[in-house]
């Protein structure tokens, strides 16, 4: 059964801590993901495998990259309860602080949605949601390619 | 100048080594890794595919690779992800390596700017293309708190 369907089944067809626990990539990364009211709520636990530089020490950007996009698809998931999996058409990514050995938490705004793309916000922060250490905007596709 | 090879500093970098990102070639400006597709990187249990997060870290890494002047030591200065933006062209087939190929096209005494292609059968057909451009000379050790 494909994924969605299977969410949508199970009767929750917004259940994004059930989905992101199907994600093999998600898991890797050990990313989590909370519900605060309407809006979703990643965190990602500090790991030794996420490190990009071991001087600092700092969390990949890559991974910092990957977090972001996937906070903003799961609050388009959200609050479309998409029949499908809202595909990145494009992110940019903005790196602002060091990402350090600590737990790093991630919101996303859906700023505009159209019939075929979603516009999406996403950031990341650590000690205090007023110091950023990462952004980003992105596409995202709703519709068949 | 004792600095280590490029295949060394690679597996050094922990979220590069958990990801099974290889290096095929670096030379001057130019350098190119290649990734398995693995059961922990799949973004779509559905199908299989990778997901994009990892196809992002494999970008920024590689991008970072060629951003560092030759001249200067790993050990004194680190680079820093400025921005990074990726468009998505399509989903990769899981049953191939991904390749990712970027050249520095310019530095200047701060920015280094860099272009990436993530393709598999040929760099001319990509799934995923970015710009990124770093800082560099940036302090690489902890910070106060």
């Amino acid at each position: 059964m494909k994924l969605l369907d299977e969410m949508h089944a199970r009767g929750d067809g917004r259940d994004v801590v059930w989905l992101l626990q199907q994600i093999p990539y998600a898991r890797f990364l050990g990313l989590q993901v909370e519900l605060v009211g309407e809006e979703v709520m990643t965190v990602l636990p500090f790991a030794e495998h996420l490190v990009g530089n071991t001087n600092l020490p700092a969390v990949h950007g890559g991974a910092v990259g990957a977090v972001l996009e996937i906070t903003a698809q799961l609050q388009l998931i959200h609050d479309t309860a998409s029949e499908r999996l809202p595909k990145t058409i494009d992110v940019s990514i903005d790196y602002l602080r060091s990402v350090g050995p600590k737990t790093t938490y991630g919101r996303a705004i859906v700023t505009r949605r159209g019939r075929r793309v979603a516009n999406v916000r996403a950031e990341l922060w650590q000690d205090s949601r007023d110091k950023p250490v990462a952004a980003a905007h992105g596409h995202f596709l709703l519709a068949p390619l | 100048m004792t600095d280590i090879d490029p295949q060394e500093h690679l597996s050094q970098i922990p979220h590069a080594a958990a990801l099974g990102l290889e290096l095929i070639s670096h030379a001057g400006d130019t350098c190119e890794t290649r990734i398995r597709n693995a059961a922990h990187l799949v973004g779509d249990p559905d199908t299989g595919v990778i997901h994009g997060g990892a196809i992002t870290a494999m970008l920024d890494n590689v991008s970072g690779m060629v951003a560092r002047p030759e001249h200067m030591p790993r050990e004194k200065a680190a680079i820093a992800t400025l921005d990074l933006r990726i468009d998505y062209m399509g989903a990769a087939d899981p049953s191939k390596d991904i390749h990712a190929r970027a050249h520095c096209f310019k530095r200047t005494r701060n920015v280094a700017f860099v272009r990436a292609v993530a393709y598999q059968d040929s760099p001319d057909d990509p799934i995923a293309t970015s710009t990124a451009t770093f800082m560099l000379g940036t302090r690489n050790e902890p910070g106060k708190p």
